[in-house]
């Protein structure tokens, strides 16, 4: 089979993203017999998945595209729009081919959901992931292994391969090199943003949330080289900015792209955050499921999620907008999203105190117009381009 | 008719007990605000999952920041305090009791009684059942710059507390959040002053329960959600392991036998209620702006709240539940552990559609609160689920905990007096 043009793979990568029934899903299934297993955001450990020989299939809610019939009976009109999508999807049949699903601990609407789960999916494996927020190895560190070794049992009483160390060893292998692509796409972006455009990257991201490691790796390494390889991508004068609050519910392509229309190169992000979550490599040597614990608690992002327990409260931020060369920060959550507004302020003081200029704006998973957004969007970039000093 | 010309509601009716709260809290709130001068330590903590005893043990007085915020709910003040915060930033879509608190602390932090509150030597953050506590607690720490001893409370998704969670909780006492209230106060943890005040716990919460349990009487002598609210004061705050908080469940137990004695029903702000129509179990947490309205489209009706899932939210104990001296860190983390919004969904279902059962009740009542997500996430799903297994009718109202905005009165009595003349039409004939 010849290399896929950019094209071609944009073109893939986009029927991915679009496919609720997760076909690729269905066929890894038929070919493997293998057991499929969804995940809410923001993160789970997926090598112990894959080391047990379980696809791990990312599901981050729905689009603007998708009609929303029963969903909306289970939720008022003040909670946010991924659970009301989630409950349509499984109730329309599209997750069928999921054998179970994952949810972690990072809101209280994602927890009470994983109680709703398992009484309208009574034959699914549910698993309510409880994250700690506790960053002591002999505390939350222990709770945490505890918490993966019953995942782990779970997986083995649904007929996965027992949990095998030399495995586990493999599998975080593949995700460190998984990560290494990641962060380099990132790391490139930085630098030449007008090279990898932030819708595109975003639909490479979600693509390789249905794929297994392996084809998702793939994805990634080829999307760089085309991406790079295309003489047409020219840099504009458009203005750098951050975007965050968008770890959970996503925002609808069109607003990555009317953003990027509105004169934003999208330099950071933490848009499908699961692939950036644990920020390096992680250890292969001694015991793997210890290592798997220890990122966790050690290198993983300081996301809105996460009890800040000894840092400062935007530390992190600040230090990718210096690494990004960030102009300004557009603070994009979703409507009702308790972690990301109730972190804004706090935030945003931060953002205040290095200087750099930011605004906020709120969307929902099926926002269908954008025109207030790209005026607002497009006057911000227009003010850093003529005024700032950042 | 301007606010001023407008006539003063009538004084409520108030217990022996509810007086001797008032004098109990009254009391406390002095000590707070005399704490600068005293140098007594205070720690602002959260309801579900406080560590009542512990802190006692150690001679530290609790600030409970959303019983301040729910004060200044009903004394009027929360709609300026909220206004006040999101001018400051905070989103029209977050909890309004965070917000009401920030403004109330922006405004200079003056309680419900009129003092100033001093503010925390320790915000004793007990991550139990609400997301929202650890982000309120992160952004008091960046207004008041003091320690935060951060307890993670595991959710029981699963139905059970395990070994591994209770372990979890017990280990943070002991490494955490006891050296930390060590450094705090200069004191040595004494455990034999935490099971005195554990042995007292476990005597109100007997007294406690009897009084809750008095509402399976027909009728109640009590309400069990708006009423609740002043029988719960005590055990829910600052005075959990205290002889105070013994003496008042003793009094208000014997005050509520006379009532069954009688065949008394509850009594309401506006007096004695009337006859007992409809027995309902209520869902979520009041309206705290327009309390005694939203309460009197009750009583208005003839309707009593025989059990409510908000009355469990300082813990369960109906179900068995007491602190165990015998084993002070262990029942520490049970407690925990069993507070109402740390409970799975089912789980809820299953204690709703038994206490409409236990409880004789007509139907039940949603009052779903735009600001909590912890209870209001998947209500509409317990509506459907708990009607299907107890076959008794479920309605559903939307309000919010303490932005008078989101407090429509018209509508709710409307949906309410809608919903209790189809409990009438549904009534088994015979039944009045």
């Amino acid at each position: 089979m010849s290399a896929p043009t950019l094209a071609e793979l944009l073109e893939r990568a986009g029927g991915l993203y679009r496919d609720y029934r997760l076909g690729s899903v269905r066929e890894w299934k038929a070919r493997t017999g293998g057991l499929a297993v969804g995940y809410m955001p923001i993160y789970v450990p997926r090598e112990l998945l894959h080391a047990q020989g379980v696809l791990p299939v990312g599901l981050m809610g729905g689009r603007d595209d998708l009609e929303i019939i029963k969903g909306d009976a289970y939720y008022q009109s003040y909670i946010c729009h991924i659970p009301r999508s989630t409950i349509e999807l499984g109730l329309n049949g599209s997750l069928d081919c999921l054998d179970g699903l994952l949810f972690p601990a990072i809101c209280d609407v994602i927890r009470n959901l994983s109680g709703m789960w398992q009484m309208l999916f009574p034959d699914k494996l549910v698993h309510y992931l409880d994250l700690p927020q506790n960053f002591e190895r002999e505390l939350g560190g222990e709770f945490y292994r505890q918490d993966l070794l019953a995942l782990s049992g779970l997986l083995t009483a649904r007929g996965a391969a027992a949990l095998d160390p030399e495995a586990l060893r493999r599998s975080i292998s593949l995700y460190n090199e998984n990560r290494r692509l990641v962060r380099e796409l990132y790391d490139l972006r930085r630098q030449k943003p007008w090279t990898l455009p932030t819708h595109e990257l975003y639909l490479v991201l979600r693509a390789a949330l249905v794929l297994p490691v392996e084809d998702s790796s793939a994805l990634f390494r080829d999307y760089r080289e085309l991406a790079e390889a295309d003489p047409g991508r020219k840099p504009l004068d458009q203005a750098r900015v951050l975007l965050t609050g968008s770890f959970c519910e996503q925002p609808p392509l069109g607003l990555i792209k009317t953003l990027e229309r509105a004169g934003c190169y999208i330099v950071d992000d933490d848009f499908v955050q699961v692939h950036r979550y644990i920020r390096g490599d992680i250890a292969t040597e001694g015991d793997p499921l210890e290592n798997l614990v220890r990122a966790f608690l050690e290198d993983a992002a300081a996301s809105s999620t996460r009890y800040i327990d000894e840092g400062v409260k935007g530390e992190e931020l600040l230090l990718r907008a210096r690494e990004s060369g960030t102009e300004g920060v557009l603070f994009c959550a979703p409507s009702f999203c308790d972690p990301a507004l109730l972190d804004q302020p706090m935030l945003v003081r931060a953002v205040d105190r290095q200087g750099l200029p930011w605004t906020a704006f709120k969307y929902s998973e099926n926002s269908g117009q954008f025109q207030v957004i790209r005026e607002q969007a497009g006057t911000f970039a227009d003010s850093i381009k003529l005024w700032s000093n950042a | 008719m301007s606010s001023a010309a407008r006539p003063a509601p009538p004084e409520a009716q108030k217990d022996q007990s509810q007086l001797r709260q008032k004098q109990m809290i009254a009391r406390h709130f002095d000590r707070l605000a005399a704490a600068p001068e005293t140098g007594e330590k205070c720690a602002y903590t959260f309801v579900p999952g406080n560590l009542s005893e512990l802190l006692l043990s150690f001679g530290v007085l609790p600030v409970l920041p959303e019983i301040n915020s729910l004060q200044s709910a009903m004394r009027g003040k929360s709609a300026e305090y909220i206004s006040i915060a999101e001018k400051q930033g905070h989103s029209e879509d977050v909890c309004t009791y965070v917000k009401s608190d920030i403004g109330m602390l922006l405004s200079g932090n003056i309680g419900p009684t009129g003092q100033r509150l001093p503010n925390p030597d320790l915000l004793l953050l007990s991550y139990t059942g609400c997301f929202t506590f650890m982000k309120w607690f992160e952004l008091l720490r960046e207004e008041y710059h003091c320690p935060v001893a951060m307890l993670h409370v595991p959710y029981q998704a699963d139905g059970h507390v395990t070994p591994a969670m209770r372990q979890y909780v017990v280990e943070q006492l002991r490494r955490k959040v006891i050296p930390m209230l060590e450094q705090l106060t200069g004191r040595a943890y004494d455990e034999e002053r935490l099971r005195e005040c554990l042995k007292l716990s476990a005597q109100a919460e007997d007294d406690l329960v009897w009084v809750l349990h008095s509402a399976r009487s027909v009728p109640s002598p009590i309400d069990s959600y708006f009423g609740a609210v002043y029988y719960l004061g005590p055990i829910f705050s600052s005075f959990r392991g205290t002889p105070d908080a013994v003496a008042y469940y003793r009094e208000l137990r014997a005050e509520i036998a006379d009532r069954v004695r009688l065949g008394k029903g509850p009594v309401t702000p506006d007096g004695e209620m009337g006859r007992e129509r409809f027995r309902v179990v209520v869902e979520g947490p009041p309206n705290w702006t327009s309390f005694r309205q939203f309460w009197k489209m009750f009583s208005d009706e003839g309707a009593v709240a025989v059990a409510s899932t908000y009355a469990k939210v300082g813990g369960v104990y109906d179900l068995g539940f007491r602190h165990d001296p015998d084993h002070p860190l262990e029942t520490l983390a049970d407690y925990c552990l069993g507070c109402y919004t740390n409970l799975s969904l089912p789980t809820r279902i299953d204690l709703l559609v038994r206490y409409l059962r236990d409880y004789q009740a007509d139907g039940f009542l949603i009052n779903s609160v735009k600001s909590c997500n912890s209870f209001s996430a998947g209500q509409l799903h317990i509506l459907r689920e708990v009607e299907s297994r107890s076959g008794r009718p479920g309605g559903f109202i939307e309000s919010d905990l303490v932005d008078p905005r989101y407090f429509s009165a018209a509508n709710i009595k409307n949906r309410l007096e809608s919903y209790f003349q189809m409990l009438e039409q549904k009534r088994p004939e015979g039944r009045a």
